[in-house]
């Protein structure tokens, strides 16, 4: 939340630094005493999880990218030579492929979060908005990291996914052939191809953490939204972000590092396909091309679509949907608890999602095909008939009069100037 | 309003009842023949490899699968390293100098034949896959360096591979050339039953059986997928002991920061 700056320059160097680059105070006033609201649970631990994985990525895919070699014959190879010759080279492709995931895994609470709390609406559309963005460039990256393997299933999965733009041929003739084998760089998935997906999964994540900049600049303009999704009302409804965020949020990434850990040092291929330990064949193809876990669930929607082109804007639609849900949610309050009848769409909608990751998996035929148009026809029904219809006929409950009451009871005295903690005062208990 | 949530709960129910139907059916028909687990030596997390056990599976390796497949990710020196078989340095250099090497070219610009040495890739058995297809009935014989983890079930896999091979029940269509096999997908496997009772003499005591070269064989080609798995668990088990620490600090440290808050709160109600 905007607010006036407190920093008080103390030394010499930092009235120099502040008369010229204020960072010193950018810091202070934005990260260490930044009013952020009292009741924010773990569910909103994920977007220092996130900011974390993504360094984590980035720092080790530039010392992977200094080992490996994007080329048809050298990449394979390159990988296997990392995890064998290179020092501590597995445990940096390990953490980098095990990274992804959890990297996903984190970007799925936190949007699910955002979705059931109603962070996205008013005043903190462009935040949403710039985080459908981020994930999106999180889905372009992974894909194109993926590619890079050069096993088995990165070469088909790469064969299929840029295949889809040939779709487009059926409406405009040609034009679908012609985009395709300039994305690919020749008529086939081949060196050309491998050479541009691996100079772009370089780039993306420095976008990617461009756009977590304006993210979070975004989100310093209102603050952070809260469970109640009511504004924060007085300075009692606040506590300064430093140090009851960062200590919580760090808990919070403890554990979340500790099923990072369990992944990475005991079950580093579970996530994985065993497919891609064999070396990409352009003249084999694999019984099953599944992408990764993450995926699975926009797959689902793209094959439960008998139509190619029309499949491609499903799969295209399931992500570009949620741009528009700002605008598709017509609720006059924010979070779902308060919200009746929205509150067991939600919930279906979190199962669908789930259950549509499983189906994507599966061959598609037989009941799976006929669950998978189900649940996708319910992914879509969500954002385009619950979110506009439930949110007008729904009585929400009764919001609580501000944050401080709905954590410590209506009848709480609420001293309208009271300055946030700093330092311990006296002695007493409340909630956790 | 009421009704509506009554609504949302059955269409819930009616969406959960049949997934979780089909996920049991799938549990049994599976996409390919089901692998039964092993135990070995190696699972986490505190699991290591069997020295004896990786030496004896190199044997294997070496007296019988090696005259049909590579192993182009590995070499002899790997032979000694760390979290292997941990042969002896002077074993390895026995080990890699009864292989005869392609080096070259010399001086006169020849390609010339020399025994092995430990930092040499282990020989390939064919110079190429089109001689590899031409002595093998137009089967390719599959590189084994990561082939422990290039199927599902890995070492499970390649164990119930190499135990699979019986008479193909009655009525089964078999192709010509090909052998039937309960492990492999599909059940028609070009590769003949590899191993057999006694082929090669064990010395350290461990009976000379199917069995255990399969058992062997398997483990050595996990480590040759993994090489650095009892690395990983290692460092794995001080990061976990680590982390958990940690937790507990970040734990307490956060209730002891918040316990300001609540203080405050409790004086203001006073």
């Amino acid at each position: 939340m905007a607010h006036s700056s407190t920093y008080k320059p103390s030394t010499g160097i930092e009235r120099w630094f502040d008369s010229r680059l204020p960072l010193p105070r950018m810091m202070h006033d934005q990260f260490m005493v930044f009013p952020t609201p009292r009741n924010l649970n773990y569910w909103w631990t994920f977007g220092g999880i996130l900011s974390f994985m993504l360094a984590v990525q980035i720092v080790t895919g530039i010392v992977l990218a200094m080992h490996y070699v994007p080329t048809t014959e050298g990449a394979f190879d390159s990988i296997e030579k990392i995890m064998r010759d290179v020092n501590w080279g597995w445990l940096l492709r390990y953490a980098h492929a095990v990274g992804a995931s959890m990297f996903f895994l984190a970007a799925y609470f936190h949007t699910f979060r955002g979705l059931y709390y109603g962070s996205y609406k008013a005043p903190r559309e462009i935040l949403w908005i710039l985080g459908v963005l981020i994930l999106l460039l999180m889905i372009a990256t992974a894909f194109m990291g993926y590619s890079l393997v050069w096993g088995q299933m990165s070469f088909w999965a790469v064969t299929v996914i840029t295949n889809l733009f040939s779709s487009l041929d059926t409406l405009i003739p040609g034009l679908g052939t012609t985009l395709v084998q300039w994305i690919w760089g020749g008529f086939s998935v081949g060196a050309p191809t491998l050479n541009r997906l691996f100079a772009l999964h370089y780039l993306f994540p420095f976008i990617i953490a461009g756009v977590v900049i304006l993210h979070i600049w975004a989100l310093h303009i209102p603050g952070n939204n809260n469970p109640t999704g009511v504004d924060v009302k007085t300075p009692k409804d606040t506590v300064p972000f430093h140090p009851y965020y960062t200590i919580k949020d760090g808990f919070a990434l403890v554990m979340f590092l500790i099923l990072f850990g369990v992944l990475l040092f005991y079950a580093p291929n579970f996530l994985g396909h065993a497919d891609n330990y064999i070396e990409a064949n352009p003249l084999q193809t694999p019984p099953h091309i599944v992408p990764e876990w993450y995926f699975l669930p926009f797959y689902a929607i793209l094959r439960a679509i008998p139509d190619k082109l029309l499949g491609v804007i499903g799969l295209i639609g399931g992500i570009g949907v949620l741009f528009f849900v700002p605008w598709l949610d017509t609720s006059r309050v924010r979070s779902t608890s308060y919200r009746p009848i929205y509150k067991w769409f939600f919930w279906l909608f979190v199962i669908d999602c789930v259950a549509l990751g499983y189906l994507g998996a599966q061959a598609p035929e037989g009941w799976y095909l006929f669950f998978g148009r189900l649940c996708t026809f319910y992914y879509f029904a969500f954002f385009l008939i619950v979110m506009p219809v439930v949110g007008l006929i729904e009585r929400p409950k009764k919001l609580p009069g501000s944050i401080t009451q709905s954590v410590l009871g209506p009848d709480s005295k609420r001293p309208a100037e009271a300055p946030p903690p700093r330092t311990a005062a006296t002695a007493g208990e409340g909630v956790a | 309003m009421r009704h509506l949530s009554t609504f949302a709960a059955a269409l819930l129910a009616a969406l959960i009842v049949p997934g979780a139907a089909l996920f049991a059916e799938d549990a049994g028909n599976g996409h390919g023949p089901e692998i039964k687990a092993q135990e070995w030596s190696f699972a986490p997390p505190f699991g290591h490899y069997d020295r004896a056990q990786l030496q004896r599976g190199y044997r294997v390796y070496k007296d019988i699968c090696a005259n049909c497949h590579s192993m182009r990710l590995l070499s002899y020196r790997n032979l000694g390293e760390p979290g292997g078989p941990e042969f002896s340095e002077k074993a390895v250099d026995v080990l890699a100098s009864q292989a005869q090497i392609t080096d070259g070219p010399d001086d006169k610009g020849q390609m010339f034949q020399r025994p092995g040495r430990a930092s040499d890739r282990f020989r390939s058995p064919y110079p190429n896959d089109a001689a590899a297809r031409a002595a093998n009935n137009g089967a390719l014989p599959p590189d084994l360096s990561v082939m422990a983890k290039a199927r599902p079930g890995g070492p499970d896999y390649i164990y119930a591979l190499l135990t699979g091979y019986v008479p193909p029940p009655e009525g089964f269509e078999m192709t010509q050339g090909m052998q039937y096999n309960k492990a492999f997908p599909g059940h028609q496997i070009a590769m003949p039953n590899p191993l057999v009772d006694g082929v090669i003499p064990y010395t350290d005591g461990t009976k000379p059986t199917v069995d255990n070269y399969a058992r062997d064989v398997s483990a050595f080609l996990m480590w040759a997928a993994e090489p650095k798995l009892e690395e990983r668990y290692k460092l794995g088990a001080r990061i976990m002991i680590f982390l958990l620490v940690f937790a507990v600090i970040m734990y307490l440290s956060k209730r002891a920061v918040w316990a300001r808050l609540h203080r405050r709160d409790h004086a203001d109600a006073t």
